[in-house]
């Protein structure tokens, strides 16, 4: 942390305050969002906005392993939203059909 | 079901970096964060990607082998590097290390932990292919059987 100089250590903190105020309203979009998409756009936005935070808190300790972390969590954050995504396409799919 | 052709667009281009980044993160797990079970779990996302978008018949053919193989062979891989300690009169799974000096001044230094990584490696991909697999094959048989119990 001695490493970085002033200003860029108060940008480093505000960011890292703002994601986090970010991430809390994704969870409130969470719990209350009234439909299941709703909810699971909520989920990519939690999974992109970690993505973020850990990018920056890899640059507070100067630790790039944080990094391939955020990869990590970015592939599995897209896997999770298709699979979601598909869940729901078939859920459509079959009211289509008992509706038929 | 209809595949979509973003979908399938998209994963041509993130099926390749999900596996090359799969095996960089196996290889790295020795002496930084990473090992068999990310890799695998990362790899076996590829596949489940693939699934996903072409289908589980078309992800099955390029896969190539059973995921009941894969596990199999994993398991075997990782009895193995144990046993190789065993012969060589250590305790079981005790890390052994070789040095190799290639020709042409390549110098290798192989530990039978890696092994045993690999055999982890593809422990990982058989058991998430092997449930995703199942899932997506039970998905649309589930849903008439369900129809048949609200009518």
């Amino acid at each position: 942390m001695e490493d970085l100089d002033g200003f860029l250590l108060w940008a480093v903190f505000i960011s890292l305050a703002i994601i986090s105020l970010a991430i809390l309203g994704a969870f409130v979009r969470l719990i209350r969002g009234p439909s299941l998409p709703d909810r699971v756009i909520a989920i990519d936005l939690v999974a992109y906005l970690t993505m973020g935070f850990l990018a920056t808190y890899s640059v507070l300790i100067q630790e790039e392993t944080y990094i391939d972390v955020a990869l990590v969590l970015g592939l599995l954050a897209f896997l999770g939203t298709v699979a979601f995504a598909r869940y729901i396409e078939r859920i459509h799919a079959e009211e289509e059909t008992t509706e038929l | 079901m209809i595949y979509s052709l973003i979908l399938q667009v998209a994963t041509r281009l993130l099926i390749p970096l999900l596996l090359v980044f799969s095996v960089f993160m196996l290889l790295r797990g020795h002496s930084h964060p990473g090992g068999g079970f990310v890799g695998g779990l990362i790899a076996g996302s590829a596949f489940v990607l693939y699934a996903f978008s072409r289908g589980v018949g078309a992800a099955r053919q390029v896969l190539r082998f059973e995921p009941q193989t894969l596990l199999g062979v994993g398991l075997a891989c990782a009895l193995g590097s144990g046993i190789l300690a065993l012969i060589q009169g250590e305790a079981f799974l005790t890390g052994l290390w070789a040095d190799l000096y290639l020709p042409g001044g390549i110098h290798l230094y192989l530990g039978s932990t890696l092994i045993f990584d690999i055999g982890v490696f593809l422990v990982v991909i058989g058991t998430v292919v092997l449930m995703m697999f199942s899932v997506e094959e039970r998905g649309p048989a589930v849903i008439p059987s369900r129809r048949n119990d609200t009518s």
